[in-house]
This record gives structure tokens, sequence and C-alpha cells, in this order.
């Protein structure tokens, strides 16, 4: 077997056209500690992405960085640019709720409001300002909820809580609450691993229907998940990344060994 | 290789290796044993042979059963995955090694005392060059070796210009008397059994150059990317 283990952090495919999000040089703080250490990665659009590695390798952190949720951590300091649509999120004039109205976000554990399945999804549009009328927000809770591929199953309760659906139609109104707002990338931490294989089989459905529209980034524990949905995969291991590539070329011949290493199971 | 976490995973790797390497060993002695069945006239040895072929069939089914359950329970992944896979292939090319060992042994049956010498050398010498590329693929295949796997491809070239030798003295052999056409035929499928066995080393050679690298081969030695 050819040692290919390297110490340098790989060169990414340099960004082009395809490039939704460039991060550039991405340094990330927690107080003294460093937690990431000089990534920088295109992301493409209208593609899946996924982050894989050991827990604490810096994946979710990374994720983070997208859409400024560090911002919300005491002591968290990020350095380095992430240049979206040719502006860095970062600069201090970019409003953060709305970089997150473009960013969205999907967490591990559903976490709808505790409000009817339609106001979950009505929410964010009403703060936004994005419904002029009432048939308007109507409007986008459908779409939203049909795209999420849960409309025939809520349209006779839209008045229900949302709390009160099962965890993996929580996570598609969770979804759904973040497409209503019309955003341009989708980060997913982790969002099947709270889930059956069969909700899991549905995100990973709508997952691939998303990537038509969206940019759409997702951190999994699961490699087999990573292989299913993405199109590329990168590999974080101890605040680094090691290697990107195609996801195929990833999960079959992998260039460096620590990414065989992982993928193959022969460390944690 | 370092060990996986979950070591039973290791053993099963392990275990489907070793599974196939007894194959491959077991292809060699037919080989080598059928091809001095010819030449020795030896019906007894001729025989083991035939009856080695049935043992080959069960390690066959066996290493099949073992993939499928690795790729079902485990999922493998990069080298583990091109090794299983890899494994498949090997498995189906040498039990067709064996299956030709075999016709040879059944046609050793058919040769004489009066049969030409010189032919039954030529026999010989190419069933030990052939005996020799699957023992250096193995010997490849067992090191994860890739450079040992492209030289078995290159030497494919001479055994394919010891059979075109052997083919023009054989049809030259066989003429002679058109009366034992039926008997002496028998050689030339002999030594074209010989001359697939050498084709299918080639096979088990870039099977090896895909388990240890991850890059195709085409005939011409390219790596396809």
């Amino acid at each position: 077997m050819l040692d290919k283990t390297e110490t340098s952090q790989p060169e990414s495919a340099p960004s082009d056209k395809d490039t939704k999000i460039d991060c550039r040089h991405i340094d990330v703080f927690y107080g003294e500690k460093q937690a990431i250490f000089d990534i920088s990665m295109p992301i493409r659009d209208r593609s899946v992405t996924a982050f894989i590695g050991p827990s604490g390798c810096g994946k979710s952190t990374f994720l983070r960085c997208m859409n400024r949720m560090n911002d919300t951590i005491d002591g968290a300091r990020v350095e380095g640019e992430i240049i979206m649509d040719g502006a860095d999120i970062n600069d201090p004039t970019v409003d953060p709720v709305l970089l997150r109205s473009r960013v969205g976000m999907v967490f591990q554990k559903p976490n709808p409001f505790p409000k009817s399945i339609f106001d979950n999804i009505a929410y964010g549009a009403r703060i936004h300002g994005l419904a002029s009328s009432k048939s308007d927000l109507e409007n986008i809770v459908e779409t939203s909820l049909v795209r999420a591929g849960l409309w025939d199953e809520v349209k006779d309760r839209l008045a229900s809580p949302g709390t009160g659906l099962s965890g993996g139609q929580q996570q598609r109104l969770c979804i759904a609450r973040a497409i209503a707002v019309n955003p341009e990338v989708i980060l997913m931490d982790e969002p099947c691993s709270a889930l059956d294989p069969i909700a899991t089989a549905r995100i990973e459905e709508l997952i691939d229907e998303l990537r038509e529209q969206y940019c759409l980034v997702i951190v999994t524990h699961s490699m087999q998940q990573a292989a299913r949905v993405s199109q590329n995969t990168a590999f974080f291991h101890l605040g680094k990344l090691i290697e990107m590539g195609e996801t195929e070329m990833m999960f079959t011949n992998p260039s460096n060994q620590r990414t065989q290493d992982y993928i193959t199971g022969r460390f944690g | 290789m370092t060990q996986h976490i979950v070591t039973s995973f290791t053993d099963e790797l392990e275990h489907l290796s070793a599974n196939l390497l007894r194959m491959g060993g077991l292809a060699e002695a037919m080989i080598r044993d059928a091809s001095r069945a010819v030449v020795t006239r030896d019906n007894q040895l001729a025989r083991t042979v035939v009856e080695r072929d049935a043992e080959m069939d069960q390690l066959e089914i066996e290493c099949e059963r073992d993939v499928v359950r690795i790729l079902a329970l485990r999922q493998p992944m990069a080298s583990d995955l091109r090794m299983v896979i890899g494994a498949i292939k090997l498995a189906g090319t040498i039990e067709r090694i064996g299956d030709l060992a075999k016709n040879i042994a059944h046609r050793s049956l058919a040769v004489t005392e009066a049969d030409n010498r010189v032919a039954l050398r030529g026999v010989e010498r190419m069933g030990q060059a052939v005996s020799r590329q699957l023992h250096t693929a193995l010997d490849a295949y067992s090191r994860r070796d890739a450079i040992a796997a492209i030289s078995v491809i290159e030497q494919d070239d001479d055994i394919d210009s010891h059979y075109n030798s052997m083919l023009k003295s054989m049809l030259v052999y066989m003429t002679e008397d058109p009366d034992k056409l039926d008997t002496r035929s028998n050689f030339l499928f002999i030594v074209k059994n010989l001359e697939r066995i050498g084709d299918h080393c080639t096979n088990i050679a870039k099977a090896v150059h895909y388990i240890a690298t991850g890059q195709q081969i085409r005939s011409s030695n390219e790596p396809l990317r």
C-alpha cells in the first residue's frame, strides 16, 4: 500500500463559476483554543457537499462559520474570508440575521417552534416581510411544505402544533421552515442522526431534490449517508481539512492515508 | 495494513484472502499435474486433477458467500471495497483456470506411447511457464504489489509466442499422419487451454492492480482513471 500521508493541508480544487461559497484560510478560535486551522475550500452551488470526520474534528464548527452561527458563542473568533457571491460574509456591514435567511440551517434534533405547523413555516416569511397578504402567506406555507415532501401528511391539520409530529416529520417541517425564506444555501448538521431509517431515507430523497435549486452542505457521522447524498466530500481531522474530492473517489480510492484509515474504520 | 477497530472485520477479510490463496495454490498444482500427466501419460495423476476440481468449485462458492456477507454486513469502503470486489473477480477467474486444467487432464488420457516426445516436452515447458505466471500473480496479490502485477501482464507476451510456435509444430505433427488426427488434435486443445490460463493470469494481475491502486488497466497496460 502506498503511504500518501501528508502533513500539509491539501490543495482543494480552485474556485470557479460553480462556486457558491469560497472559504479562504479559515481559522476558528474558542478563546485560546484553536479549533480550525487554515482551511480553504470552495463549496459548489446546486450540489451537496458532505463533511465527515471523527467527533471534535471541527466539521460542525466549520459549517457554522458559513452562517455566522459562531458569532453567538462567547469567545469564538473566526479569521479568514468566506466569500459568498463576491462579498465576505464576515464584513461588519453584513447583517447576520439577513445572512441567515440566505443561509438556512437544519439541526441534528428537530426543533420546531412551539406553534402550529402553519406558523412554523409562516414565521420566517412574516419577519422578513416576504408576504404581502394572507393568501401570499398561505401560498408560501403550501409551497414550502410541498417541497419538503410534507404537504400531503399535514395539509388537514395545519393548525395543530408542530411539536406533535413524528421526529421525521418534524425534521421535514424544519427543512420546510428553512426553505420558506428563499435561502440560497442550506446547512445541515447531522439532520438524520435522530431519525429511523425510513425517515432518514425520506430526508435523503429530499436532499437529492433540493440540490437542483440550492447549495447544500451536510455534516454527517454516517459515511454511507455521505456516500449516498453528496457529490463532494471533505474529510476533517483535528481541525484540519485532510482531503476533499469527488465523493466517488473519496470512497473508492482516497489519496490520503488518514482518509483511507478513517473511512475503512481503522481509527476513530 | 493496520487493523480495523472492529477486529472481526479484519478477520473476515483475512479469511477471504486466505481462501483465495488456497484456490490459487490448488489451481497451480492442478496446472502442474495436468501438464505432467500429459507428458508422463500418468492417468492416475490426471484423475486426481479432475477430482480436485470439486474442491475448487466448493471454495469458489465459499468465497462468493463471504463476499456477499461482507458487502451486506460490513459495507466496506475504499481499499476494503476494492479488496472485496477484486475477490469475487479473482475467485471466478481462478475457478476457470481449474476448469481448464481439468480439461487438460481429461485430454491427457488420450495421449499414447507413440506420441512425439518433442511435442510432449513443449507441453511440459509451457505448463511450467503458465504455472509460474499464476504463482507470480498470486504472490502479487498476497503482497498487494501493483508493480509485480504489471510484470505478470507484460510476461503474457512470452506465453503467447510460446503458444504460437507450439501451434505451428503441432499442426505439422498432426498432418504428418492423418490417421492419427483424432488423438493428436487433443494436443491443440491442451496447448490452447494453457494459453487461455495465461490470459486468466493477466486478468488476475489486472484485478490485483485495481485492488492495490484503485486504477483499472487496459490491455495496453495504460492505467485508466
